[in-house]
């Protein structure tokens, strides 16, 4: 039997075995994908993103024990960053997590950033694609702690959850474009904390100002203690709204093609940069051009001009 | 290619003293690997679930309780219940000689006791990778 037989078996080791296999980009993963792709397409992809400590890892576990009494099969991907330095990781979003056996319906696997910058891993999509092809009904993300532009998410999911907390700002900070702009539900987590419902307000607000009609999804803000599994019936609900209401108006479908166009692109992007940029690399002698402009005789744009019109000729 | 070491680390049982095995999660992940950190009071059932889900090259454990002859094989029994005896075990406490001669015995792949250097385990486990072959085909 080989892994992938397995797999199709609904054995959770090879599931884990595949995962592994296109995170490391093995020989022969392409292809791997090519077969998981024509069996995927069903599961519903929820984000959960926000900042470091807003509380992502305890609300995702919230969050799994309803979709476990929902009797939903999920896979999860929570993503930890890697050292810039040692390419070393300290995968912690297990420790907010309770049990989830392996014979049971959660399928949970850490990720390390590996030199991705934008909240999620390189692999992250291609992971989601094995995911749903294994059958869980449900797929969750749950990014690294970000700041106001990691916003790679929107991307890799259907419906995202921005996670803040009752400190994250003022109403300024709720009208700043980036992350403020691509939830599609918010939850105001810890929010048995003071002045919880101020933020809960300002949010309100501004999400008020943004022009609407009758065909917008008014985005929701659902204060939530998830530590307590306060209010997460309701995040849950909201969740589902949006899937709905998605998928009622067509911007399901819109989002997913525009989804696949981006990833076409993408790999042709990291198929050009590997068949060209590292052959030009093996030739030019970059070192030599920079002491050059170094010393005034030229500039980057000249040079990069140059071998652009070089290449072109080719 | 783009493989990384990933090892999970675990406190079985009901032992609270965690400095140690923050100590070797700070040193594997500074040695360039992937560390998943599942904290105390993990049974080991929790540890070997978790690992097949992490696909973890090893499992360390630390174990400063006194329990370590019973939840080493413990663990031990769950991993070949779950037909996961590749993974490598090791782990460290406060182990008394005979007893850590007798793990190892066991299949507990290393055990190391107060004193050693973080260096010790980070080469055990460069070493153990070498050795460990996979001839799974994948498609």
């Amino acid at each position: 039997m080989t892994v992938l037989e397995n797999f199709l078996n609904g054995d959770k080791r090879a599931l884990s075995k595949i995962i592994s296999y296109i995170e490391n980009r093995e020989d022969g993963y392409r292809e791997l994908l090519g077969k998981l792709y024509a069996k995927s397409g069903n599961a519903i992809r929820i984000g959960v993103t926000g900042p470091p400590g807003a509380g992502k890892s305890t609300l995702v576990n919230a969050l799994l024990h309803k979709f476990l009494k929902e009797n939903k099969k999920v896979g999860v991907i929570a993503v930890d960053p890697s050292s810039p330095f040692t390419g070393g990781a300290l995968l912690g979003d297990r420790v907010r997590m309770h049990e989830f056996p392996l014979d049971g319906n959660i399928f949970f696997r850490s990720m390390a950033t590996r030199g991705a910058s934008g909240g999620l891993t390189a692999a992250t999509n291609n992971i989601l694609v094995a995911m749903d092809a294994f059958g869980f009904d449900v797929t969750i993300v749950e990014t690294v702690g970000v700041g106001q532009v990691e916003l790679d998410i929107i991307d890799a999911c259907d419906t995202v959850v921005v996670t803040l907390v009752p400190e994250s700002g003022d109403a300024v900070q709720a009208m700043k474009a980036g992350l403020m702009e691509i939830a599609d539900v918010f939850a105001v987590n810890k929010a048995d904390r003071p002045n919880s419902d101020r933020i809960v307000t300002d949010l309100r607000m501004a999400l008020e100002f943004k022009a609407h009609d009758e065909h917008t999804w008014m985005i929701p803000v659902v204060p939530t203690v998830a530590i307590e599994q306060k209010n997460i019936d309701e995040l849950y609900d909201k969740i589902f709204e949006h899937i709905a209401f998605i998928k009622a108006n067509g911007n399901f479908e819109i989002h997913r093609r525009l989804q696949i166009e981006k990833k076409i692109i993408a790999i042709l992007k990291s198929r050009f940069e590997k068949e060209y940029l590292e052959k030009l690399a093996e030739k030019v002698d970059f070192h030599d051009i920079s002491e050059k402009v170094f010393l005034g005789k030229t500039n980057p744009y000249i040079v990069a001009s140059e071998l652009f019109a070089d290449f072109k000729k080719q | 290619m783009d493989k990384k070491i990933r090892v999970l680390l675990a406190k079985p049982g009901l032992d609270g003293h965690d400095r140690g095995i923050k100590v070797i999660a700070a040193a594997l992940r500074d040695a360039g690997m992937e560390v998943i950190y599942t904290g105390l009071r993990q049974t080991p059932a929790m540890i070997v679930d978790a690992a097949i889900q992490e696909d973890v090259d090893a499992i360390g454990v630390s174990i400063l309780s006194g329990a370590h002859m019973t939840l080493f094989p413990a663990i031990l029994d769950v991993m070949k219940e779950k037909n996961a005896s590749d993974i490598i075990l090791f782990g460290g406490g406060i182990i008394p000689d005979d007893d850590k001669e007798e793990l190892e015995k066991l299949g507990v792949s290393k055990v190391f006791t107060p004193g050693a250097p973080t260096t010790e385990a980070i080469e055990f486990l460069r070493n153990a990778m070498l050795s460990k072959g996979n001839d799974e085909q994948i498609m």
